[in-house]
């Protein structure tokens, strides 16, 4: 039978019409890739308010406590410590070691979890993680049913404040229930750009009205190519670029979202691959000039010695350069490490720098 | 999309501006504005020999790069050095200020090979 591919649209379809957003496919969705322009959503991202639909991510509800049903093996990081109302980065990886996903675990209640993750591999987390749970305890997705925003740079909790009173209270990696504009949801001080920052999930008609009071005032609409260049500049990794199933997380300096102290799955093959000690290792590379390194693209020392790949790369409006995430041989991982990347026959000029290479952020004011 | 009379264009939409033997060179608003806005431009070197659909220039986004392909064989006399600087120039104003360089040309009749300001807008709107 002939099957066709259809991208899902998030609640917000027409509203990015509206605003005239250029579309792309991204995880099974089709989503703005910018609205006004990247470099000037940039500029609001890091100086305002933006504000992104990131409905296209997936949300799962789990019931039970954390170590009877599974749930904590399931992740990296330790669930059962969390207090609630916390929000905690973690990984989920396969028997192999490899990465599932990356994930944000909020702790609803004491024996409640909601589970953030990846819209293009939503559907085989909830596989896995069923899997895995075996009816120990209730799974619920429901990432067609939440609307989710993202309200991000260094004004925006002033904004926000006057649509959802009390968020100003909330502490980094933490979140609260809200009712505003006649709805309950979730707000988390968390984010994905470096800045201040909030994520909203509720129910699509009670958060729309949100989206337009945001708008109203002054949260500019970003898209998702900014939102690869504010990670890319703070050295976020990204599913599919950074970590994937036949990735190492040691490689990508995720290992310090590993609790070696407790049992999850894919503990034995990365605990072997730590022993042996990482051969290559994730790092910043920041161009002397303004040619951008791109993904796929080779990394060479000085020598001319190929060292490595670049994983992520774009141009860096803070800079004024190209910048970039590369997997490269350890030895070389050295900042101030000169380096080239490109093609073998125009290749550009580079330097490993410290990371994050943004450090400006208003992240934790 | 705004087309300039007097210039030749490729299918490619690159712009030629012939005055006696001197080729200015660029890329059409459909080039810029499809691009989004520009963050580096690599020019050729002055002096530097170049053959007609061939790659010589590059001009890249915040999110891809795109090469540029000569309309002219000849001779680069004059690259726009302002580009290094203010790339955007190529969003602002691609006819004009944002000129990539100037070709001293050896073939005038590979003039034929290119379109004039009516094809090219006949050929834009056959591309959609």
């Amino acid at each position: 039978m002939l099957t066709q591919n259809v991208d899902k649209q998030t609640p917000l379809h027409d509203e990015h019409l509206r605003l005239s957003a250029q579309m792309m496919s991204f995880g099974g969705w089709t989503m703005p890739l910018k609205y006004s322009g990247i470099l000037d959503e940039y500029e609001h991202a890091r100086h305002g308010v933006t504000v992104f639909d990131t409905s296209h991510m997936g949300e799962f509800i789990i019931e039970g406590d954390a170590r009877t049903i599974g749930l904590e093996r399931i992740v990296t990081q330790p669930l059962s410590t969390m207090p609630v109302k916390s929000c905690r980065y973690g990984l989920m990886l396969n028997a192999q070691g490899g990465v599932k996903d990356d994930l944000v675990v909020y702790r609803l209640a004491v024996n409640r979890w909601m589970l953030v993750v990846n819209a293009g591999t939503t559907e085989s987390d909830a596989f896995h993680i069923q899997e895995c749970l075996a009816d120990r305890g209730a799974f619920q997705n429901v990432s067609d049913e939440i609307l989710k925003l993202d309200v991000q740079g260094p004004r925006s909790r002033d904004v926000l404040r006057a649509i959802i009173p009390g968020i100003e209270k909330l502490d980094y990696y933490t979140f609260d229930e809200f009712c505003a504009l006649g709805q309950n949801m979730i707000v988390s001080r968390t984010g994905y750009t470096g800045e201040l920052g909030y994520e909203i999930y509720g129910p699509a008609d009670g958060v729309r009205p949100c989206w337009e009071r945001l708008l109203d005032g002054g949260a500019k609409p970003a898209g998702l190519g900014v939102r690869d260049v504010l990670r890319i500049e703070m050295g976020y990794p990204l599913y599919g670029h950074e970590i994937s199933e036949t990735m190492s997380l040691l490689e990508a300096g995720l290992g310090k979202f590993v609790d070696w102290d407790k049992d999850f799955i894919g503990k034995e093959a990365v605990g072997a691959e730590k022993a042996r000690g990482a051969c290559r290792k994730s790092v910043m590379i920041l161009s002397d000039s303004r040619r951008a390194p791109r993904a796929g693209h080779a990394v060479w020392a000085e020598d001319g010695r190929e060292i490595g790949v670049l994983t992520s790369g774009t141009f860096s409006p803070f800079f004024k350069k190209g910048v970039g995430l590369a997997l490269v041989q350890t030895e070389y991982n050295q900042a101030g490490q000169k380096v080239a990347f490109g093609e073998k026959t125009n290749p550009s000029a580079a330097a490993i720098v410290r990371r994050p290479v943004y450090q400006q952020g208003s992240l934790k004011h | 999309m705004e087309v300039m009379e007097h210039y030749h264009y490729t299918k490619e939409h690159e712009w030629v501006y012939l005055e006696d033997t001197i080729a200015t060179v660029g890329i059409t608003e459909y080039a810029q504005s499809s691009m989004g806005e520009v963050t580096f431009v690599e020019l050729p070197a002055v002096n530097a020999e170049v053959e007609q659909f061939e790659q010589f220039a590059s001009v890249e986004s915040v999110k891809a790069a795109s090469d540029i392909y000569c309309p002219m064989s000849g001779t680069v006399v004059e690259v726009n050095t302002e580009l290094e600087e203010d790339p955007e120039l190529l969003n602002k104003d691609c006819y004009e200020a944002g000129w990539i360089a100037k070709i001293e040309i050896s073939s005038p009749e590979e003039l034929s090979k290119l379109m004039t300001a009516e094809e090219y807008e006949n050929y834009l709107e056959s591309i959609g």
